[in-house]
């Protein structure tokens, strides 16, 4: 173990640059940031994250938004463990309809001010599986939504420059 | 005693289902198949319905056959399986709440998928509404001293949906009961109707961390029902990205176990190497899980001369870094402390069960669909096939740890072999209705089976899409058994069944 770690400290660290903010995000989220986001917010973001019918696609990347590669937490967004700790939802998947009540319960769990994010394909509008039965369809048609993430799945980079945008956004709403 | 092909000749053999037979039985022939399942004699290595029929997929694993046996149920019902087999129940369970189809004297019948909110599906309308737990019929526990405690279906982490109801004496968990189906998203009803391109596509999105596997075992069984042969070099690349796949999992889930017995090292090392062959996979073949890159007649990406080197540095790479890593695995005493001797799975029931994957071998079972049902290219690559005995945590670490040696040597042997040619075969989906085929592929976690049957069009008539995770669910309720409460990560994340890939 030693040598791993001395090697990790003579090395430097792994960990990239930040990317830039995502204009398309950025525009998005800057209205409903006003108000009092920045004084509640800080540079600090806490998420908490729901699978709400997902593949799990989306989970392996958000998954890898925690590795020293992309070190997240650098930013000040950390996931959390519970929805009353979070200041923001992230949601995946089509929303089924086993799960609406749990997601209804995650949000109405978390205190104001709370925003939402919609992660992948599935979040937006329920993607490949809308139109079934077992489906509610897109998470806004069950919680209000304020910034989508499209892809399928979104890459950790590109989950990274939306929520800088939010970050960006709540900095400038101040 | 007649041997599965002896059942299946004796019975009425269908015509166009490829490459093994199935054959439409009567009520005592699927009774007497129940009893040999019941024996240990044969592995059940599925089971699903559709409107008026069910049917079983089996393996006998000492003459290595395969076969599907059918039973129609014109009156909506049909013997019950799960009545001498247990592992049978909770696909019993769903094919009644997805077809209506009663299981005759079964021992639960309690809805499995279902939680009563599809109420213009067949079976589902007297389904009362038991969406979050409470309005479920847990089984009843009685003793001094239990008390429960319900986590889910929102679990304190980045992880799928599902319910998980403990029973505890002070900490030891003396039954753990499962709840899932809450990301039931009806792939397969989806699937009915569609054209084979949008059900691969649906197929890659059954389970994310195995959208290779699926979209492979989906393809070979449309390939088989179609009677179409594909290109040598789509065949190797596919295995390519298969290997890259299970590579990818396994160095996220070493990782992550470690990092759930709270040495986070190991997670940050694995996490990153993790990342590196997902780079890889994204520069080769444009996405970094390789999603919708295998498509029934071929692949879509092909792999230049760039993307060779690339891989070959890869496997360089993780060859000189993943040793060290398994070295600080084996000698750190605290980790070793909490993934030795846990949640232990017998080699009994992984048999019974048919239980496959890292989980099936770290018990000792030998079975791997690459080798013991092997499909091309793996016939001809060097391998070796390890097991563990133990079957605790830390014997699935070492089997994963072994399958990415392994996976190494596959693809330095694929991008040593691989003919050059096209990637893909053009093919007419149209033909006689009633083709059908089946295919079984051994992704990261197990074998995944898929089965369908196309129309006159072309396009699929029905499918079903069979998760490893169906015959390793119910295992983790008996792994526990005995543990305390705060290993249950460790034996979860051991296991790492999909809830995707099992709610479908």
């Amino acid at each position: 173990m030693r040598s791993l770690l001395t090697q990790s400290l003579l090395k430097g660290p792994l960990t990239e640059p930040a990317p830039q903010p995502d204009v398309a995000a950025l525009a998005e989220v800057a209205a409903a940031l006003q108000r009092t986001a920045r004084r509640r917010l800080g540079r600090s973001l806490s998420i908490r994250a729901v699978d709400a019918g997902s593949c799990n696609g989306c989970e392996l990347e958000m998954h890898a938004l925690n590795n020293p590669i992309y070190d997240i937490e650098r930013f000040g967004i950390r996931f959390v463990a519970s929805p009353r700790h979070a200041d923001i939802l992230m949601v995946t998947g089509p929303v089924t309809k086993n799960m609406q009540e749990a997601l209804e319960r995650a949000y109405h769990a978390m205190p104001d001010p709370k925003w939402v994010v919609a992660l992948g394909d599935c979040a937006l509008d329920g993607g490949m599986f809308a139109g079934g039965y077992a489906c509610v369809g897109g998470v806004s048609a069950v919680i209000p939504v304020d910034l989508h993430i499209r892809g399928c799945p979104p890459s950790p980079r590109h989950i990274l420059e939306a929520l800088l945008a939010l970050l960006k956004a709540a900095d400038s709403a101040g | 005693m007649p041997t599965l092909d002896d059942i299946l000749l004796a019975g009425l053999i269908v015509g166009g289902h490829r490459p093994w037979r199935r054959s439409i039985v009567g009520a005592d022939v699927w009774k007497f198949v129940t009893q040999q399942l019941a024996e240990g004699k044969w592995t059940l290595l599925g089971f699903w319905g559709e409107a008026a029929a069910v049917h079983m997929a089996l393996l006998d694993e000492q003459r290595n056959q395969v076969g599907v046996v059918t039973l129609e149920c014109p009156g909506g019902r049909f013997p019950s399986v799960a009545a001498g087999h247990p592992p049978a129940a909770r696909l019993e369970r769903s094919i009644r709440d997805l077809f209506g189809l009663i299981p005759e004297n079964a021992p639960d019948d309690r809805p499995w998928l279902s939680h009563g909110r599809w109420p213009d599906q067949p079976g589902n309308a007297d389904v009362a509404d038991a969406g979050i737990p409470g309005g479920y019929r847990f089984l009843p526990v009685t003793g001094e001293g239990l008390h429960q405690v319900a986590v889910g279906p929102i679990h304190a982490g980045i992880i799928e949906p599902g319910h998980f109801r403990f029973t505890a004496n002070g900490e030891a968990v003396v039954r753990l009961e499962e709840r899932l189906g809450y990301v039931h998203k009806g792939i397969e009803s989806l699937m009915a109707g569609a054209d084979l391109a949008k059900a691969v596509k649906l197929a890659g999105r059954t389970s994310g961390d195995s959208t290779v596997a699926y979209a492979l075992s989906f393809s070979r069984a449309a390939e088989a029902a179609l009677g179409l042969d594909i290109p040598g070099r789509a065949i190797w690349l596919r295995a390519l990205m298969a290997e890259l796949e299970r590579i990818a999992n396994h160095l996220g889930d070493i990782g992550a176990i470690c990092n759930d017995a709270a040495f986070a090292l190991m997670l940050a090392h694995c996490g990153v190497l993790r990342e590196l062959v997902l780079r890889a996979a994204d520069r080769c073949f444009g996405h970094r899980l390789m999603r919708d890159c295998i498509v029934p007649g071929g692949v879509t990406a092909e792999l230049d001369a760039d993307g060779v080197r690339e891989l070959q540095e890869l496997v360089a790479e993780i060859r000189a870094r993943f040793p060290k890593l398994v070295e600080l695995y084996d000698n750190t005493a605290s980790l070793q402390d909490r993934t030795v001797g846990t949640g232990k799975l017998s080699l009994e029931l992984a048999r019974q069960h048919g239980c496959g994957g890292y989980i099936g071998r770290a018990s000792g079972r030998e079975f791997d669909a690459r080798f013991q049902l092997p499909y091309e290219p793996y016939d001809r690559l060097q391998a070796q096939l390890r097991t563990h005995v133990d079957g605790d945590v830390n014997a699935r670490v070492w089997i994963r740890i072994w399958e990415v040696q392994q996976s190494l040597s596959f693809i330095e042997q694929i991008l040593g072999q691989m003919p050059q040619g096209p990637i893909s075969s053009s093919f007419e989906s149209e033909g006689e209705a009633g083709r059908e085929g089946m295919a079984i592929v051994e992704g990261f976690r197990g074998d995944i089976l898929v089965w369908l049957r196309l129309t006159a069009e072309g396009r699929v008539d029905r499918c079903h899409l069979r998760d490893p995770s169906w015959f390793q669910w119910p295992l983790l309720e008996a792994a526990i058994e005995g543990n305390i409460i705060a290993d249950f990560p460790l034996c979860n994340k051991s296991f790492n069944c999909s809830y995707s890939g099992h709610d479908l």
